[in-house]
């Protein structure tokens, strides 16, 4: 059986073995495992203190906001909407990665999911989860961000579902709880594993509760991979109507350089290109920390780099057709708002825009820099960055300089845009850490599925190996 | 390998999924009702400085609100009248009464006697007496039958919904205009009729968007 033999270098792509090692079943459970039993490391501790530290700084930040109003941000006359709606539609779009991993990835049969769909999807939830903050704090008054739900109330009073922006409330939900609810069906056999293998009561008591009954028999994963399977089915339509619907809080507005058509399209595009870049920066960190090359080889790298520069093109045309259709429309504002986006003043942003998102994704045309891990890693941030600045750039470029010159202002945060946005990532990388501390970070169920064993057939003696052709 | 659970917990999850439907339809029942206007608000009596009789003085005397009240017609506010009104009577009828000692004290020192407000908007409700009175909604129709009151209460939860159900509907509360005070007025039984053309007549359009109120 080839697949499992260590010299596979003179193998095309697609016949490599997607684990590298020889990993058996045993050998699966206990790496993994082994990670979560072991003593806690001492790095875990320090990690975990500089997150919880960040975490404080976020809760300060909303605590005084709560007390004193928007005013502490940097929202002035024209720019009324700032950096809480910049870093919601970054947040969000990061989770997208995690689900298209989980979700399409899966419909489509593409195995090298197993390696980092559980990690992705739990990046997606903590991604969501700090982008559902933004919203609900920059209405202000926050003790009322109820009324975006339809309630019955005394007042009488009903959410406006003309408005885009109660949309986004729907979408992100559902998309929270249905991530929420693929996640944890994934993780159930997992659990189980952990339950059977914990010494202590309270462990098995615990993974007893979350693992829900689980015995592994053959009627549990009949429904459970039914239930899987419709999961995805219901998550793949989330990955593209989430971020359009997001894309619809400005497009549905008149302002020039948002009342575009492209930007549902582009924004998806934008939200699964900056997912897959957080989804290289974690996953090469945490591979580097547990030792987990051989699960999530260089070759789940180079794939997910793949979609980078895909995506990363699908988002350079979109800045190009933006351009193109302000000169093509005739459209004497839509051509203002594009020229001083790229030189007026937020050239700067725009410029870094476009180097870190369009430019620095072609590197990956190259299979020696897309499978160079430090290569990767850098232009990852560069990326993560960037689509952090093409918010800006929508948000603020086409807000601050609208259809009255008489009002027209310079907006720039205050230290508490800062602190918020910084601090989100507290509340992210607390949750990630006691994800990879409690929970199995790679599904040891479905990665066992990608090992020769787990699809046994004959194989004529002297045929090159056990695939499929 | 032993069992982690023993057998009774296999009832658990039915249990709690019922526990929880009983627990969510207490908890939405109690905010239902004692989270409502009706309950927190309905029924405010507080004690007034002065033991003032609106029984005495609209009912059993036969005095028009408007005697004191008086810019009702004409001002958003329906004013407390000043100590003077009072005095305009009290100078004569009962000018030793003990009852009345704060009323006196106010005169003579210029200070205004501090009622205590029991129909209360929020500051970010805007809402106008004369255009009601206007348009023939009747003092009655959100103050209860005052005349009957020895000390006022609010009768109307004055919620958002409240006012609502009548500028949605405005036709029960239309009255003729020369009918606005009275505490006993019921609607005739061509009430629908009558209203339909009031509203013609008058030009009635109740306001139904945000900033009609919230401006």
């Amino acid at each position: 059986m080839s697949s499992t033999a260590q010299d596979v270098s003179g193998l095309p792509d697609s016949e490599k073995p997607l684990l590298t090692g020889n990993q058996t079943f045993a050998s699966i459970t206990a790496t993994i495992s082994g990670i979560v039993e072991r003593k806690t490391p001492p790095i875990w501790y320090l990690a975990l203190g500089a997150a919880l530290s960040l975490l404080m700084v976020l809760f300060g930040s909303i605590g005084w906001l709560v007390y004193e109003g928007t005013g502490i941000w940097g929202l002035n006359n024209p720019v009324g909407w700032g950096w809480a709606i910049i870093n919601f539609v970054w947040w969000v779009g990061i989770g997208h990665a995690g689900t298209l991993i989980s979700a399409i990835l899966f419909l489509l049969r593409q195995r090298w999911r197993t390696s980092i769909n559980r990690f992705a999807e739990a990046m997606t939830l903590f991604a969501v989860s700090c982008a559902l903050i933004f919203p609900a704090i920059h209405v202000g008054r926050v003790w009322v961000v109820y009324w975006t739900f339809p309630v019955p109330n005394q007042m009488g009073m009903w959410p406006n579902f003309r408005s885009p922006l109660l949309w986004d409330v729907f979408a992100v939900s559902t998309y929270f709880t249905a991530s929420l609810l693929f996640w944890y069906t994934g993780l159930i056999p997992d659990l189980a594993t952990f339950r059977d293998r914990a010494k202590t009561k309270i462990k098995k008591f615990v993974f007893g509760i979350l693992s829900v009954g689980w015995r592994g028999g053959n009627r549990q994963w009949k429904h459970y991979e039914l239930a899987y399977l419709i999961l995805a089915g219901i998550s793949t339509p989330l990955v593209l109507s989430v971020h359009s619907v997001v894309s619809t809080d400005f497009a549905v507005s008149i302002l020039p350089g948002w009342h575009t058509t492209i930007f549902p399209p582009y924004f998806v595009a934008g939200a699964i290109f900056s997912g897959f870049a957080m989804v290289v920066t974690l996953t090469i960190i945490a591979r580097k920390i547990f030792g987990l090359e051989n699960m999530i080889t260089v070759n789940h790298l180079e794939k997910m780099n793949k979609i980078i520069l895909l995506t990363g093109s699908m988002v350079g045309y979109a800045y190009g057709m933006e351009f193109f259709i302000a000169w093509y429309s005739g459209n004497i504002y839509e051509q203002f708002t594009f020229i001083n986006r790229a030189f007026g003043q937020y050239g700067w942003a725009y410029w870094i825009m476009v180097s870190y998102n369009v430019l620095v994704p072609q590197l990956f045309w190259f299979k020696k820099l897309r499978t160079s891990v430090p290569v990767m890693f850098v232009a990852s941030l560069f990326i993560n960055v960037g689509m952090w600045f093409e918010r800006f750039v929508i948000v603020v470029s086409s807000l601050a300089q609208d259809f009255l010159p008489a009002n027209w202002d310079y907006y720039s945060p205050t230290i508490w845009d800062v602190a918020t946005f910084v601090g989100s990532f507290g509340l992210f990388f607390t949750l990630f850490l006691l994800f990879i501390r409690f929970l199995p970070m790679i599904s040891m169920a479905e990665v066992k599925t990608v090992l020769p064993e787990a699809d046994p057939h004959y194989v004529a003696p002297g045929t090159k190996g056990g695939h499929h052709e | 390998m032993a069992q982690i659970f023993p057998e009774w917990t296999n009832k658990l999850p039915t249990y709690a999924a019922l526990g929880a439907v009983v627990i969510g339809a207490v908890v939405v029942g109690f905010i239902w009702y004692y989270g409502s206007p009706w309950y927190t608000d309905v029924g405010y009596r507080p004690a007034q400085p002065v033991p003032y009789s609106h029984k005495l003085h609209a009912d059993d005397l036969g005095m028009d609100c408007r005697y004191c009240h008086n810019f009702v017609e004409e001002s958003p506010h329906a004013n407390i009248p000043p100590t003077q009104t009072c005095m305009n009577c009290h100078t004569l009828i009962l000018p030793e009464s003990e009852k009345l000692l704060l009323v006196r004290e106010s005169f003579a020192n210029k200070q205004p006697i501090e009622w205590v407000r029991i129909h209360k908007l929020p500051d970010y409700a805007y809402f106008d007496h004369s255009a009601h009175l206007r348009a023939g909604v009747g003092c009655a129709d959100c103050h209860g039958n005052v005349a009957k009151m020895e000390v006022v209460s609010q009768t109307q939860p004055l919620s958002m919904s409240w006012c609502l159900d009548c500028h949605r509907n405005p036709e029960k509360s239309i009255r003729p205009l020369d009918q606005i005070t009275n505490m006993e007025w019921t609607a005739p039984d061509n009430q629908a009729e009558y209203a339909r053309r009031m509203i013609e007549e008058r030009n009635i359009d109740p306001p139904k968007d945000c900033s009609g109120c919230h401006r």
